[in-house]
């Protein structure tokens, strides 16, 4: 018998007060008796709408059938017969955008908690198993992956898994790309996509950190020199981007992409770490989305007071809901329906100030969201002693610069087909490289797409 | 693991180390720089090349020990490794094409002048150097510019060693000497190369500047390495290192640098104690 409950379990979660002073996880992931009461809430419908929302196609009834009967390995082999990486996914996705949105316990009262499922999932699979995967045997075939974020991971798993021998480059000195650079411990653990990371060694994949593809070795290269007979580019997003208003320039602006990547790949508010951080008291995020959110959160855990300044309103906030509602309950204050329009500072350039302008809703524009516009002398000053932009990015010029025949459309991204193919033969690309800022899940869905048609193409 | 396989301390605060690096030793070319990070602790620190060899696969680096990281750095020795050695990033220096240029470098900055004036002189141009250090205990690599240069002149601050003042002042008087160079490149502190800007502006000399702002990636991702130039925002570690002086919004970016002098004080004071403690 279902159970008809119309709530969602709760997710068990460190204190607001407390954990807005430390960088352990938020969420803490339901208990063994949590998952089995909420694999119960769902109804395995026959059409499977859950699934038409997930980019992957995790197949979410079968699993969720086992989490429900206690059978939490054989539940994990079905999410990892598409998703290369579930418990990062468990944690990240934007399910009440993709999976939730769809299932019919949605219709009146809560969808089932399918993110926090597989987050159990994998937990629980990390925990217990105990043996590596075995690698399999060479097929002969050499590809190479540029980049290790979530689209990379992804192709290079796909592929080792049918006996490619795929190396992996990577420009920082750590693999994992955004999820070890941008999002935070509290939200995604490092040493969980570490054990991804190590899962894919297991496999055969080699990691090449410290290599910058374009400067360090080129596409050409790998494919002329190296002996790669394929090449997949999963390199990012690239140069953050900064309003165009006086003062952007003074100290104490900086983008979010820097101030995370001090905090998550560098470590720097801890102690022992060389790397320096501003330890600012009050603080404005500009942006709505979830790079916002972590850099406004960690801002937070740094010690500041904590503002989200953000053009348009509440509804409108392009952040994961549950970010949103984190964020909330940790104390950051929301500016919403207002828009920078000056920063200022003292005599030493440091900003001390941010002047926001109120804006209202119009009617719809172009991308569908109703246009900020603003209002006329509704100027305030907020006093501030850091601003952190967080507008999105623009792409990376390095690979298109230094590729020959490579096709970039009008705002930058590579041109590929629905295979994930670009202009030049045997060269794919996928994730933020193509479609500019996305999601996780997105890239490896992209990642997924051109492991596949890389197989078809090499075993032609 | 990047290898020193050669440590040589030229003088007792600038040390040249030779590392291993043979796919970025392959490539790298003047003006480019490399970001190393010597322990898992530590940051990255962006510092441009000195010298390359691709036969023998290892990139020289010259080195002074001003803050925590470059104190860390000089504790290792030959045969140690460096956690990371990221390179070659930002643009190579365009050196073809001209007949008559003058370098000027100051202090550790002619360690990167160097291989940059090489190569106007490999290319053919006739080269004239100005190399500014504090005093006499400082200066490095002059025979080296002696070799690859038509006129080499040493400035020391304190006059303790060749002629006693700026660099721009021997720039100025080279100028008004008649000299028409096509191109003044300037490599060292923030300070010295706006002045150099400012010397030539008035002549219509262009000038090349060489920046080394505030950076962690290196590749394009974080900002932190932001410039105004000519009103534009510009990246140095993809649009650069070098950018037109006459162009840079110099103020701005040499006080962007100090951005995090507190804490680099700071934690340059608890490395030395550290070292102390060891040591007693």
């Amino acid at each position: 018998m279902a159970n008809m409950s119309l709530t969602k379990n709760p997710m068990p979660s460190q204190d607001p007060n407390v954990r807005n002073k430390n960088f352990e996880e938020v969420a803490l992931g339901y208990t063994e008796e949590q998952a089995l009461d909420e694999a119960q809430r769902c109804l395995n419908c026959k059409n499977k709408p859950c699934m038409t929302g997930c980019p992957v196609m995790v197949h979410i009834p079968e699993f969720i059938a086992e989490v429900a009967k206690g059978n939490f390995e054989e539940a994990y082999q079905i999410i990892s017969n598409t998703s290369a990486l579930p418990a990062v996914c468990g944690r990240v996705c934007p399910q009440e955008s993709q999976c939730e949105k769809y299932c019919v316990r949605g219709k009146k009262g809560d969808p089932v908690g399918i993110g926090r499922l597989e987050r159990f999932v994998a937990d629980w699979h990390n925990a217990h198993a105990t043996a590596a995967p075995e690698k399999p045997a060479s097929n002969g075939h050499r590809v190479a992956v540029v980049g290790s974020g979530p689209a990379g991971l992804t192709c290079a798993g796909d592929l080792a898994r049918k006996g490619y021998e795929v190396t992996v480059f990577e420009a920082l000195h750590l693999a994992g790309g955004v999820l070890v650079y941008g999002i935070p411990e509290f939200r995604l653990p490092k040493s969980i996509v570490q054990k991804e990371v190590d899962g894919l060694k297991a496999l055969g994949v080699t990691i090449a950190t410290d290599t910058v593809v374009g400067r360090t070795i080129t596409v050409d290269e790998l494919m002329e020199e190296q002996g790669f007979e394929a090449v997949f580019i999963g390199s990012g997003a690239g140069l953050p981007m900064f309003m165009d208003i006086p003062g952007v320039n003074y100290k104490g602006v900086l983008s979010a992409n820097e101030f995370l990547t001090r905090i998550n790949l560098m470590k720097a508010y801890r102690p022992d770490s060389d790397t320096p951080i501003i330890h600012p008291k009050k603080v404005a995020v500009v942006g709505g989305g979830n790079v916002a959110m972590d850099a406004a959160r960690c801002a937070k855990r740094l010690g500041a007071e904590v503002y989200i300044v953000y053009r348009r309103g509440m509804e409108e906030l392009p952040a994961r809901k549950e970010e949103v509602e984190h964020a909330e309950e940790e104390g950051i204050i929301f500016k919403t329906l207002c828009n920078p329009v000056e920063i200022f500072a003292n005599e030493n350039d440091d900003v001390n100030k941010i002047r926001c302008i109120k804006m209202e809703l119009g009617e719809p524009d172009a991308s569908g969201r109703r246009r900020p516009i603003e209002v006329p002398g509704s100027e305030f000053d907020l006093d501030v002693d850091c601003v952190i932009m967080s507008l999105g990015t623009s792409p990376n010029p390095l690979i298109k610069s230094t590729t020959k025949g490579l096709e970039i459309n009008k705002k930058g991204g590579i041109v590929v087909n629905e295979d994930g193919l670009t202009s030049k033969e045997n060269v794919y690309a996928g994730g933020d490289a193509v479609t500019g800022a996305a999601t996780v899940i997105l890239a490896m869905g992209a990642g997924k797409t051109a492991a596949k048609a890389i197989d078809e193409q090499l075993s032609k | 693991m990047f290898r020193i396989v050669r440590k040589e301390e030229l003088r007792p605060t600038v040390t040249l180390y030779e590392i291993e690096a043979p796919l970025i030793a392959k490539k790298a070319q003047p003006g480019q720089f490399i970001i190393l990070r010597v322990d898992e602790m530590g940051e990255r620190i962006p510092i441009t090349i000195n010298d390359y060899n691709p036969e023998k696969g290892t990139v020289t680096i010259i080195v002074q020990t001003v803050g925590a990281t470059t104190e860390k750095l000089k504790r290792l020795n030959e045969g140690d490794c460096l956690q990371d050695f990221v390179g070659p990033l930002g643009k190579a220096t365009e050196t073809e094409g001209k007949k008559k240029v003058c370098v000027v470098g100051g202090g550790v900055g002619c360690a990167i002048a160097y291989p940059v004036l090489k190569k106007f002189h490999d290319d053919g141009a006739e080269v004239h150097a100005i190399v500014g250090f504090r005093s006499e205990d400082l200066v490095i690599l002059e025979e080296d510019f002696k070799k690859s240069s038509d006129k080499l002149i040493v400035c020391t601050d304190d006059g303790s060693y060749g002629r006693k003042g700026l660099v721009t002042d021997a720039l100025k008087e080279l100028i008004e000497a008649g000299n028409q160079y096509d191109e003044v490149f300037a490599i060292g502190p923030m300070i010295m190369m706006k002045f150099v800007s400012k010397t030539t502006e008035p002549y219509g000399i262009p000038t090349t500047v060489s920046m080394s702002p505030i950076m962690i990636d290196g590749t394009g991702m974080c900002g932190g390495c932001r410039l105004a130039v000519g009103g534009e925002m510009k990246f140095a570690c993809v649009d650069g290192p070098d950018f037109d002086g006459h162009k840079v919004d110099w103020d701005l970016a040499v006080k962007r640098n100090q951005m995090y002098r507190e804490f680099e004080l700071h934690k340059h004071e608890e490395t030395c104690n550290l070292f102390k403690k060891e040591a007693e």
